[in-house]
């Protein structure tokens, strides 16, 4: 071939064809040699090609430059290197970049399955001990020491119901 | 247990009493988790994924599956047994190429594996030899509650668990069923159904090597999305299109009997005779030759009891298996040789074929 087509993540030349369809689009990589084994298309169960056009094909969104994680300090470049998030922080920091994507990438846009229901009963108590600790602070700062009290008992409750410290051992 | 232990003990794989499908020979489940406010893996510094490694380490073993576990450093492996692991799809290459900070846990059994820090904090796997998705997911699913008592994940109710890679939210699951389609590589039909189970949403990967002419005509046909259905419901969908190509190989098992039986039959004897006869064997070769042997057995060509002997082999005429069997290091080429040898003996003693009944009774 007179053109020959270059890989789509190091320009050199492509060896390696795939074509997949999700949700009724055709999408299509090509890959060289080296990139084809780095990505782990040689790997059943490592590969998918969503995830390199994930990375092949972003487009930068201009009101997230110069946006960091808070939590992480990951940027949308480090997203376009990386083709993955830094934490799980990332996904409300980069909200407007990641909701476009999930429309071509998956079947919907909200999770309908399985929910933690231990961690998550867990994580409202967290919240809750911890707007009673600013509650209380703030009261004792303010003097209000009928309030503070009542933080006071409502946060040894939740103590009571929160399980200490998650330990693995049963 | 110790890896020593573990390498010569049979994988779930390779059970000789498990009772298995003839077509579908492995159905796999994995979920990825992540533990809230821990940056991924891959963003984490060297000291962070230290941590995570220690604690998922110790809640993964405390559960009931994990009993008497392997539970050990990627550091901790030698090239070969991570080979090996590889090879019995309980750790993947992306782990086995970790640098530090990461490791594994498999059961007993070997029918669940969980990495630690390989793209997400946690991979849970579940495999069980056969056509057993419902069965799976009820095992994966008790094991990774058991886990959340002790862990928090990363959650939202909008997207559901939170992984490293956007094309893993929602369900964060990917279940797969490892199939046998000679009939339809025989026939130049995989691409056609390669295409069709795209359109499904579904993807199919040649186990050892790509796309429609992997060797041995074994296939991986997984779901391509995670989010917006339910794991159920990606469960049921799976099913029914792997329940599709069940019946199109069988269909095309039939045609290739009608139009030229005595084509087919010479394929599988020439596969024996090259099984019990040949000196240097490449992997590929080898497989396809497995294959076919493993057609005639359905085919009723072979006992039915022979299928377990031809599961195992698949395995253990690949690289790392067949290295560790034969203690030391060896080249590409010694392998071939090392290959045909075993295989010549495998087969010295195999049930020969018996092309009668095949040719008058139909499957
Ligand atoms: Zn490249
Ligand atoms: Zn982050």
């Amino acid at each position: 071939m007179a053109n020959p087509l270059k890989c789509d993540l190091c320009a050199k030349p492509a060896t390696v064809h795939l074509t997949q369809i999700v949700n009724n689009k055709v999408h299509k990589v090509d890959l060289c040699e080296s990139c084809a084994q780095a990505k782990g298309v040689t790997d059943p169960s490592g590969f998918s090609l969503a995830d390199l056009l994930l990375k092949a094909s972003l487009n930068p969104e201009p009101s997230l430059a110069g946006v960091r994680c808070e939590q992480c300090g990951f940027t949308q470049n480090d997203f376009k290197k990386h083709g993955r998030f830094g934490c799980p922080a990332c996904y409300e920091a980069f909200k407007t970049l990641v909701e476009p994507m999930l429309d071509n990438m998956h079947k919907g846009t909200t999770h309908t399955g399985k929910i933690p229901q231990c961690a998550l009963a867990r994580k409202s108590l967290y919240d809750r001990l911890t707007k009673l600790e600013l509650d209380l602070t703030e009261a004792i700062k303010s003097e209000r020491y009928e309030d503070a009290a009542r933080a006071r008992d409502e946060i040894s409750q939740v103590k009571q119901s929160v399980p200490s410290n998650p330990k693995p051992a049963r | 247990m110790t890896i020593a232990s573990l390498i010569d003990t049979p994988s779930e794989l390779t059970d000789a009493a498990s009772n298995k499908t003839a077509i579908v020979l492995m159905t796999r489940i994995r979920l990825a988790r992540n533990i809230a406010g821990r940056s991924f893996p891959g963003w984490a510094k060297p000291a962070q994924r230290e941590e995570i490694l220690a604690v998922c380490r110790d809640a993964v073993a405390a559960t009931s599956p994990m009993k008497r576990s392997l539970n050990i450093t990627v550091g901790e492996l030698s090239e070969l047994e991570k080979q090996i692991l590889v090879e019995r799809h309980l750790i993947s290459r992306e782990l086995s190429g970790a640098k530090s900070g990461a490791g594994v846990i498999i059961s007993k059994d070997q029918a669940f594996s969980v990495m630690v820090n390989e793209e997400d904090h946690l991979r849970i796997q579940v495999l069980r030899s056969g056509f057993q998705l419902k069965k799976a997911w009820n095992a994966i699913n008790e094991l990774d509650s058991a886990l959340e008592e002790h862990l928090d994940y990363a959650f939202t109710p909008t997207l559901g668990y939170l992984t490293a890679c956007p094309t893993n939210l929602g369900t964060a699951m990917r279940a797969s069923a490892m199939m046998h389609l000679p009939a339809l590589v025989i026939s130049n039909q995989m691409e056609k159904v390669v295409r069709a189970v795209n359109q499904l949403g579904m993807v199919v990967r040649g186990l050892f090597g790509e796309g429609s002419d992997a060797s041995g005509s074994i296939f991986q046909i997984s779901n391509q999305t995670t989010l917006g259905e339910s794991e159920a419901e990606i469960i049921k969908r799976l099913h029914s299109v792997l329940q599709s190509i069940i019946e199109h190989e069988l269909n095309a098992r039939e045609k290739l009997l009608e139009a030229d039986a005595a084509k087919l039959f010479d394929k599988i004897g020439r596969a024996f005779g090259i099984l019990q006869n040949s000196h240097v064997l490449s992997s590929g070769e080898a497989m396809n030759l497995l294959s076919l042997i493993r057609l005639g057995i359905d085919l009723s060509v072979f006992p039915d009891a022979s299928r377990c002997v031809i599961d195992r082999l698949l395995i253990e005429a690949q690289p790392g298996h067949l290295q560790h069997a034969q203690k030391g290091e060896f080249e590409p080429g010694q392998r071939d040789l090392l290959r045909a040898t075993r295989l010549r003996s495998e087969f010295a003693n195999f049930v020969r074929p018996d092309f009668t009944f095949s040719t008058h009774g139909k499957n």
